[in-house]
């Protein structure tokens, strides 16, 4: 195996493009050493991006915030105001793995690793994050949600790589929140994710929603029909029994050992009751 | 591949080869002698392998040893001063907090980065903290009562 670490976007295309063996991204590592060293995967060259500057920057851009793909998630819990705009975001990535795991474990990483479990990625997807995609015709955009197209399985060639995620900008009375369910207190695999964003009037009534569910489908899901279900709404009991029920209905989950599929279909729903109510508690308070 | 790597150990500057293979665990015990770091799961589940890179508390299986490359890295063999134990050795000796002793130092490495950020830490801070790293003799009460009373020494010190 060769270990590369190229120093810009350029170098690291150039490396990807003319590799013909079996080639890994290294960002964290907290997937792709566990899976070399239980032999899931050989590679024949691994390449570290944390060398480019582009990939280990964060910070306000636009009125919004650029987050670098390898970005860790104890950074993003340090930074002094990421927390207070995108606290979903924050809390789904702060949700992967011990204090350990967290020194090294990134987003980018998270959405590549293509699980469809992965805890960051519902709360990319509902604050409508823009993933920039490095390749050998320069950089593309392209929405998270339509990154992972199935188990391991996504929608980036194998030389390109993720380099940051953009958050747009948020008005006033905006918020969002993720959940989990998992059978322990900390540290484990999501049983059903649910990420909620929302946007209020002044009123109260939400006017923009964006509702994002993970380990229910082959993939993380946006799911509008959730959305448009409390949208023109003040959250009401009967706004949360059609959020409930939309959530339900976008399911397609397995069943496995954590969780049959009816078991995970009724708790999608719980949790997209709970993250709306926790979202639109935040919005109202700033 | 081989890599010729030099970094900052505990304070003292080293300079090794390693393999592209090789985690900064593999490195630190198989080429550098430093057996204080333990091998538990190698999967990043047990934590006994808990050192800090860059002051940064990191599971050392889960980190190329080239990566380490340039860093400062901080092991159970950097926390005496000498013969002078660390006020968190010292009261895991008084709570009698460990039994096997394989996760120790790795408890004591990533107790040690906690108060370093935070000095007065709540019982449930402390076990949320230290969350990633498994005692297979479920010693863990002992362990949390060491560190809390560690950090109360510390502060009025």
């Amino acid at each position: 195996m060769r270990y590369e670490a190229p120093e810009t976007l350029d170098a690291a295309v150039r490396l990807l493009s003319s590799e013909t063996g079996l080639t890994k991204i290294l960002a964290g590592g907290t997937d792709l050493l566990v899976q070399m060293r239980t032999d899931i995967i050989e590679p024949d060259v691994v390449v570290d991006i944390k060398r480019i500057g582009e990939v280990r920057h964060i910070g306000e851009e636009n009125g919004g915030f650029r987050i670098g793909a390898a970005i860790t998630g104890a950074e993003l819990e340090e930074h002094p105001t990421l927390s207070k705009i995108w606290p979903g975001v924050v809390e789904g990535a702060n949700l992967i793995g011990s204090t350990q795991v967290q020194g090294r474990a990134t987003m980018g990483g998270n959405l590549c690793n293509g699980s469809p479990a992965a805890d960051s990625v519902p709360g990319l997807i509902t604050a409508g994050a823009i993933a920039t995609i490095a390749g050998p015709r320069g950089t593309r955009e392209v929405p998270v949600e339509d990154i992972m197209i199935g188990p391991r399985k996504l929608s980036i060639g194998k030389d390109e790589f993720v380099v940051s995620f953009f958050l747009p900008p948020r008005p006033a009375h905006a918020a969002d929140a993720y959940e989990r369910f998992i059978p322990r207190t900390e540290m484990d695999i999501a049983v059903v994710g649910c990420a909620t964003s929302l946007v209020l009037d002044d009123s109260g009534k939400i006017t923009d929603a964006r509702v994002a569910l993970g380990a229910v489908a082959a993939r993380p899901l946006l799911v509008k029909q959730a959305a448009d279900a409390i949208i023109g709404t003040t959250l009401d009991d009967a706004a949360l029994a059609k959020l409930d029920a939309a959530a339900q209905a976008a399911c397609a989950p397995i069943n496995d050992k954590r969780g049959t599929i009816e078991y995970r279909t009724k708790v999608a729903g719980v949790l997209a009751r709970r993250t709306a109510r926790t979202a639109y508690d935040r919005a109202r308070a700033n | 591949m081989k890599h010729h790597i030099s970094f900052e150990l505990n304070g003292d500057p080293v300079e090794v080869l390693c393999e592209s293979e090789q985690t900064v665990l593999d490195v630190l015990r198989d080429e550098l002698e430093m057996i204080g770091t333990k091998e538990g799961c190698s999967t990043g589940d047990c934590g006994a392998c808990s050192v800090t890179v860059d002051d940064r508390l990191v599971c050392s299986c889960l980190m190329l040893g080239v990566e380490a490359n340039g860093k400062k890295i901080n092991t159970i063999e950097g926390m005496a001063e000498g013969e002078k134990l660390h006020p968190l050795q010292q009261k895991f000796l008084e709570h009698a907090a460990l039994q096997c002793g394989i996760c120790t130092p790795g408890v004591l490495v990533a107790a040690k980065s906690l108060l370093e950020r935070n000095p007065d830490p709540t019982e449930t801070e402390v076990r949320y903290w230290l969350a990633g790293i498994l005692c297979r003799c479920t010693g863990y009460d002992k362990i949390v009562r060491a560190v809390m009373d560690a950090a109360a020494e510390m502060r009025g010190a």
